[in-house]
């Protein structure tokens, strides 16, 4: 699809009105990072519920549209969830939720921020570390 | 300008990348001030280079070895001529980074101490931060910035008041990467060196786009990239005195830049050999003669008045589309051909994304200038920039690019 498209159906309704965007006072997961090709900036909170749910998500950032709409998006895909499902989620259904667009490698990065950040809270929190070998960062 | 205006689509045939399409559509390459494209000679330079002499230079008495020597030695000299100097004084170094990173290690370690003052201004470019950045952590020095003023222009009050402190070392930009701005470097350095500063100017952004003269900067140091000028990338130079050369420690060492070598001591080579340890970049070296032959051919007087009149058009075509904020100085005579801006909400990378898809590319983010983001109060710019080879046709498509990108965003 050509990026006209792309930003049309998608991305520009989140980018200019965000789900689940703000901070939380009650919380158990907070992480934070940044694309420094973009600038991009997202943060991450996640109140767990019962059952290791993810009981509620709300994110914060700064940054292009595909960045700031990919993580509003993976926010709303990620509520209700067990926490184990984060580390089966990949970038293959990152794209899919943008709806496959055809992004260059480095924007492919301002798409998986999101993910990224989301991934680093969770590994944290369940007692691991994530290896990010996807997207190795450039200045 | 008295001077003959420069015949724009003759010289876009020297370019074969001008040819190219970028998804379907004319490249419209606005992205200049990152790198510039070369033109077939330089290509044909470095294939010849390769493809009839290729040998190492200053070592083997060969036929092969003499011509490359020659050839190197020959650029080196076009290339101190173009900006004003001789060959002596020139060192060929990888690009301005490391000509910054040169002056840190072989000169400010020995002679910027604790305490000492480091100035720089808003306005640079981290290849000209983050070295004395390091350097001031490393030898307990204070490194401080000359403010701008509103319009993007260097706050001279400022300057005036800090040179006060007595500074050591004042190192800043010839012209802007990101607001164009050139700076009066003439006389900043006479300043500084008043005070008693040792000076370097970067010229990343100037040489390339207009005549300088570096005798006439009157800085101690003057540093410049190859790439940016239609040379190849990997080859850029540091234009200093000879005797501040000669007092300086070496850079890096090994090979070339020794005369003899003891077991325990070694003795260095004559300048500017001295600064080039190892196998240097040969053919880069005689690539960047041959653009400095090719701009020369054209003339550095037209090539800055081709921008300019690029530049005052893209200002007022652009500035005229509603929701656009161009930053830095609108008087073209202290602006060189770079237009960096924001559009309403539209974030820089989204912005670069839809003009690729036009084939226009521009460069979208902070452009490695991060205190100046700050200063501009921004995460990042989109940015057009010139060279001798764009049109007023650039600057519609990339008008017309923007307008696009209005109406998916629904400006």
């Amino acid at each position: 699809m050509s990026s006209a498209d792309f930003y049309r159906e998608i991305i520009l309704d989140y980018y200019r009105n965000p789900r689940n965007f703000g901070r939380m006072e009650k919380f158990d997961i907070d992480a934070r990072d940044t694309n420094p090709l973009c600038g991009d900036e997202i943060d991450m909170q996640i109140r767990v519920g019962e059952g290791q749910k993810i009981e509620e998500i709300k994110f914060t950032g700064k940054g292009c549209a595909i960045s700031q709409a990919s993580a509003s998006m993976l926010t709303e895909l990620a509520k209700g969830k067990e926490l184990k499902w984060v580390r089966s989620l990949t970038k293959e259904d990152i794209f899919k939720m943008l709806g496959n667009p055809d992004l260059g490698p480095s924007r492919v990065k301002c798409a998986l921020l999101g993910m990224k950040v989301l991934k680093v809270g969770v590994y944290g929190y369940l007692g691991g570390h994530y290896e990010d070998t996807d997207m190795p960062n450039s200045p | 300008m008295e001077s003959e205006a420069v015949d724009v689509e003759r010289l876009r045939a020297d370019f074969p990348i001008l040819s190219r399409r970028v998804h379907g559509k004319r490249l419209v390459y606005l992205d200049n001030a990152a790198t510039t494209q070369k033109p077939q000679v330089v290509i044909d330079s470095l294939v010849r280079f390769y493809t009839s002499y290729n040998s190492n230079v200053h070592r083997s008495v060969h036929t092969l070895g003499e011509e490359a020597t020659a050839a190197y030695e020959g650029s080196r000299k076009k290339t101190a001529e173009f900006v004003g100097v001789q060959a002596r004084d020139l060192v060929f170094v990888r690009g301005t980074t490391e000509a910054t990173n040169l002056v840190k290690f072989a000169w400010g370690e020995k002679n910027v101490k604790k305490g000492d003052l480091i100035l720089a201004t808003t306005m640079e470019h981290h290849s000209n931060i983050v070295p004395w950045q390091q350097l001031a952590k490393r030898n307990g020095a204070t490194l401080k910035y000359v403010g701008l003023n509103p319009d993007g222009t260097l706050d001279l009050g400022s300057y005036e008041t800090l040179l006060k402190d007595a500074p050591r070392l004042v190192t800043l930009t010839h012209c802007s990467n990101v607001l164009g701005t050139i700076n009066d470097v003439a006389k900043l350095c006479s300043m500084a060196k008043n005070a008693g500063a040792t000076t370097l100017v970067d010229g990343a952004q100037s040489v390339p786009h207009m005549p300088v003269d570096v005798r006439a900067v009157g800085s101690d140091f003057y540093a410049f990239s190859g790439h940016k000028m239609l040379g190849p990338t990997g080859i850029g130079a540091l234009v200093a005195r000879k005797d501040l050369l000669e007092e300086m420690d070496p850079f890096q060492t090994g090979g070339e830049m020794i005369r003899e070598v003891f077991d325990e001591r070694s003795t260095w080579n004559d300048v500017p050999y001295k600064f080039e340890a190892g196998t240097v970049n040969i053919a880069d070296a005689i690539g960047l003669g041959e653009a400095v032959v090719y701009l020369r051919s054209i003339g550095m007087g037209r090539v800055r008045d081709h921008e300019m009149k690029l530049l005052d058009y893209a200002i007022k075509e652009l500035t005229a589309v509603k929701g656009f904020k161009l930053y830095g100085p609108e008087n073209v005579r202290v602006r060189a051909g770079v237009v960096s801006f924001n559009y309403a909400d539209v974030h820089p990378h989204d912005l670069a994304t839809i003009l690729d898809e036009e084939g226009i590319a521009i460069r979208s983010g902070h452009h490695c200038a991060q205190p100046l983001m700050r200063w501009l109060d921004v995460a990042a710019t989109s940015r057009a920039s010139f060279h001798v080879y764009n049109s007023y046709d650039d600057i519609d498509a990339l008008k017309a690019g923007i307008l696009k990108a209005g109406g998916i965003f629904k400006i």
